[in-house]
């Protein structure tokens, strides 16, 4: 298959803050990813489809070594540079830890710490070091308000994360995640736990938050996908079939996979 | 049986015959009643052993509580049931009990938690796979000989550090009490530390933590209740161990709280009693069971703090 020129798609203005380039990635044996390329753009929300199996979730978690974490992972050739920085962020010699401080991540089932709301938030700044309380507090204001959540949460701080509703958990991780300042936020079918009225308010928050941070969500959901992302890329067994501005790839499609796909005639 | 009262709000004209299809099948009727009557025998019967062990010691302890008024039992400073001028102080055997006990657990519950922790969070398949054996090994050892162990191997080892320390002493059994007992904390706590869904640590690796961080951060207060469990079982295997004490503590009733002097713990006395050559139905042969209501009503109570411990702490995840 031919790898789409992931340059083409790009529009005046934009600024690249990612690009994974040739990348190849294997789970013990398996080819889960084959010559993937693709762009990111700066404080632009970006979409991963395609069928189960295919490999977004896969792609995703490269984005902040999450694979390091499990044996027998491998990434097998090529990577993902990252801007400004302009480095190869699955370079052996790039600290794990120091990715996953600048590329943060909520996953698709909410998974607050058995902790209060304000240590759940806090977190991600205390494995920094942080012990200034007036800064921690700052910061975990300013996080739950940016995930939305403060007015709810603000008179309860001390109160066990796991007590929240499911939409409340997800965000209260969406403010985990922001705590701590990321460049790129990822999200693993975020919704895909939640209830309709939840799912909305998750969607609005992420279009809300590519005004500060870059975001690449893997969803199930096509619709959503076309609601909420700026660019989407379609994959298919482990290879990128196609990379396109949204609204074109929905409308238009190039290829007549992505076509079979997104009308639902196939996946 | 009970769905058909409801049937009378049917029209008359429904449900008035039974199929063959659909009848009730005696064979089968019988046969599940006659499982059913199994099973609820042999749980009545762990049931009934211990009421039946509860029954003896209260019997027993009953007739020696009518020659010793409780608050002699209580707070008598001297153990001597056998001598002349009998005393009969729990908190002499109590205190070895607890002195010995304690020495055991500051052994085991840290070195219990810290190789669960390594084991759960940072060794390897191989690594836990060849050690976990090893630790359960431990565990398995027959406790008289760790008993000779501490009287001929540990006691010895200390004196040279020590040289005023007695041949028999409570801080050598202790120490090796606690030895016997790190399995017990170290596999249950590491059970409950494994059971931590991964979902959890992936979100501490996901904010930037390391693994330290997050198996102290994360892992360990998402299994609270679990580790509470193992401490409460080393607690009560600690109180509740005879043959270490018996053969490396001296067996001397002696009231001290300092693990360097000999001294004869409830579970020591009882084998020193139930050994010898007291008449039955002797006071001084009834002593043992009030020792013993003693030891049980302490292990019932660590049990119940155990079960309180999981309710409060109970996971949240």
């Amino acid at each position: 298959m031919q790898v789409p020129n992931v340059m083409e798609a790009g529009v005046e203005g934009t600024v690249l803050k990612a690009e994974v380039r040739d990348l190849d990635f294997y789970y013990g044996a398996f080819h889960a990813l084959k010559r993937v390329s693709m762009p990111i753009y700066d404080r632009h929300v970006t979409a991963l489809i395609g069928p189960s199996g295919c490999g977004k979730s896969t792609l995703l978690r490269c984005f902040n070594r999450m694979h390091d974490l499990y044996p027998g992972n491998r990434y097998a050739g090529g990577g993902i540079v990252f801007h400004p920085d302009n480095t190869n962020l699955l370079s052996p010699e790039v600290d794990p830890i120091e990715v996953r401080m600048r590329i943060s991540m909520v996953f698709q089932k909410p998974n607050p710490f058995p902790k209060s709301i304000y240590e759940n938030v806090a977190y991600s700044l205390r494995v920094r070091g942080m012990r200034n309380k007036n800064e921690l507090d700052d910061r975990v204001e300013s996080a739950l308000k940016g995930a939305a959540l403060w007015n709810e949460v603000s008179n309860r701080l001390g109160e066990l994360g796991a007590n929240l509703s499911g939409g409340q958990q997800q965000r209260l991780c969406i403010a985990r995640a922001l705590a701590s300042d990321p460049e790129i936020i990822l999200f693993d079918e975020p919704t895909s736990a939640l209830d309709p009225i939840a799912t909305a308010s998750i969607e609005e928050l992420v279009t809300e938050l590519k005004e500060k941070v870059t975001i690449l969500i893997v969803t199930h959901n096509m619709q959503q996908a076309a609601r909420i992302s700026d660019y989407t890329a379609y994959m298919y067994l482990g290879e990128m079939v196609e990379f396109g501005i949204t609204d074109q790839l929905f409308i238009k499609p190039q290829k007549k996979a992505t076509e079979d796909y997104i009308t639902g005639r196939f996946g | 049986m009970s769905a058909s009262a409801s049937a009378p709000t049917l029209p008359a004209s429904i449900g008035q015959g039974i199929s063959d299809r659909l009848s009730k099948k005696a064979s089968r009727h019988v046969k599940e009643r006659i499982i059913e009557t199994v099973l609820f025998a042999a749980a009545a019967f762990s049931v009934f052993v211990t009421l039946a062990i509860v029954y003896v010691l209260v019997k027993e302890s009953w007739s020696f509580f009518e020659h010793v008024p409780l608050t002699d039992f209580l707070f008598d400073t001297q153990w001597t049931p056998l001598f002349d001028d009998a005393h009969y102080g729990i908190v002499v055997l109590l205190s070895g009990t607890l002195t010995s006990s304690a020495v055991a657990l500051v052994v085991a519950i840290p070195l219990g938690t810290i190789i669960a922790l390594y084991l759960s969070e940072f060794a390897g398949f191989k690594v836990r796979e060849i050690a976990k054996p090893f630790l359960e090994l431990l565990g398995g050892v027959p406790t008289i000989v760790y008993g000779y162990f501490a009287l001929t191997f540990l006691t010895p080892i200390l004196q040279k550090i020590y040289p005023d320390l007695p041949g028999f002493n409570l801080l050598s059994a202790g120490l090796v009490m606690g030895v016997m007992i790190i399995p017990y904390v170290a596999s249950l706590s590491e059970d409950a530390m494994r059971a931590v869904p991964m979902a959890l640590r992936e979100g501490s690796y996901a904010m930037g933590a390391t693994r330290l961080q997050t198996a102290l951060w994360v892992v360990t207060p998402a299994a609270t209740s679990g580790i509470a469990s193992a401490y409460i079982l080393g607690i009560s295997r600690a109180v509740g161990e005879t043959m270490i004490l018996a053969v490396a503590a001296g067996m001397q009733p002696n009231l001290t709280f300092n693990p360097t002097e000999p001294g004869a713990t409830i579970t020591s006395y009882i084998v020193q009693v139930a050994l010898g050559d007291l008449p039955h139905g002797s006071i001084g042969y009834q002593t043992i069971f009030a020792a013993g209501l003693t030891l049980l009503l302490m292990t019932l109570f660590f049990n119940l703090l155990g079960h309180w411990l999981r309710k409060r702490f109970r996971e949240v995840y």
